[in-house]
């Protein structure tokens, strides 16, 4: 067809009038949330904390893990979490009661956070107060294995929550978010003996599916739980954390 | 459905192009779009019907050249072309491969009308290259 007229004549073509011109751009479309999430990144490395970029699929525990870990660590590293949902204040509630600081975003319909909204968060929450900074900040992203892969927030780690009571395949079925990942948590896995149709091996074959050497550990946030390896997890990424950007400011 | 939010940011891309050049609308927009992106190509096309409505866009078109998945095995060192959830060597099946293509989410032209001569692109960019 041809494009300029619409008629079904396939060699038809119109001159290129002289003012008409094509102009080569090659940029990115997410040029711009990849720039205010390098602002982000660049406070987050000033204000010395360790950003985690919490996702998963709505209701498979994220915010019940980040109050057990607030329960675990509250005492020796200052935690803040910054929530995302579309909309109420309960999971941000949730997390005050654990003695933590955390600052709600509600998206509205948005099914996602970029680098935007949580530059503006952090106009509301600062990560420094009266000289006490944060040394890690959890963001909990919209419950959603789809849209949120697509926007960097400025975080230095991208965790994946999968639960034992979705299927062991859904790597396969979300490969943008998993291959996001820089570690997958099955979650939940205190249900494992009752979960039939889940298998952590299977789970982690869908995962190597992806090209991807990402590791994954074990987590139960339930009533009787058991967070040893992602606590383990967290204590050495901080440490690398404060080695890296410990030596980046020395070298500054 | 993040694709509105994609779009938008492309349109404003797009609008800032034709403003440097003073161009009067906009004509055909091609953008690259691997299906590692994330988005979606069905669905960045509905959501261009509708956010193209505004200043120099209301007549624009989007067309879309989707790329292909290519993987290099870190191993073995051979390339293929591969499936978004299966992402193996083909040659030795392994697992460690980087990604060569097929993550691409990026506008690579835009048809200007109403410029008398040839424009410039608003962006700084390096001569012939297409690697952002």
């Amino acid at each position: 067809m041809c494009e300029t007229c619409g008629c079904s004549i396939p060699d038809h073509n119109h001159p290129t009038p002289a003012d008409e011109h094509t102009v080569e751009v090659l940029t990115g479309l997410m040029d711009a949330n990849d720039h205010a999430a390098g602002h982000n990144r660049e406070h987050f490395n000033r204000t010395g904390t360790l950003v985690i970029n919490l996702m998963s699929s709505p209701g498979s525990g994220k915010t019940q893990l980040l109050e057990r870990t607030a329960q675990a660590m509250k005492d020796r590293v200052t935690m803040a979490v910054i929530e995302g949902d579309l909309e109420t204040e309960n999971d941000a509630r949730r997390l005050r009661e654990q003695g933590i600081r955390a600052h709600q975003i509600a998206t509205g319909s948005a099914c996602h956070l970029d680098a935007h909204l949580v530059h503006k968060a952090l106009h509301d929450f600062p990560l420094e107060i009266d000289g006490q900074t944060t040394d890690i900040l959890f963001i909990e992203n919209v419950g959603n294995l789809v849209c949120p892969a697509a926007f960097d927030l400025g975080q230095h780690v991208n965790v994946v929550l999968l639960s034992t009571t979705e299927g062991d395949d859904k790597p396969a079925k979300y490969p943008v978010m998993f291959r996001a990942a820089d570690l997958v948590v099955i979650s939940k896995a205190d249900l494992l003996p009752y979960m039939d149709g889940f298998k952590v091996e299977r789970a982690e074959q869908s995962l190597r599916g992806l090209g991807v050497e990402t590791p994954t550990l074990n987590t139960a946030a339930g009533r009787e739980p058991d967070i040893g390896a992602w606590i383990a997890w967290l204590e050495q990424q901080l440490e690398s954390h404060r080695q890296h950007h410990g030596q980046a400011a020395s070298a500054a | 459905m993040h694709e509105l939010s994609v779009c938008e940011a492309l349109l404003s891309q797009v609008r800032a192009t034709a403003g440097t050049n003073h161009a009067t609308s906009v004509g055909r927009i091609t953008v690259r779009l691997g299906p590692l992106s994330g988005v979606e190509p069905d669905l960045l096309s509905q959501a261009f019907s509708i956010a193209r409505n505004g200043p120099l866009t209301s007549d624009a078109s989007l067309h879309i050249e989707t790329q292909p998945i290519r993987i290099r095995c870190r191993e073995c060192g051979n390339e293929n072309e591969a499936l978004a959830n299966r992402l193996l060597c083909a040659a030795c099946n392994g697992f460690r491969v980087d990604l060569i293509s097929g993550d691409e989410l990026l506008l690579a032209q835009v048809e200007l009308r109403g410029v008398a001569r040839p424009p410039n692109s608003p962006t700084e960019r390096k001569e012939n290259s297409d690697h952002v």
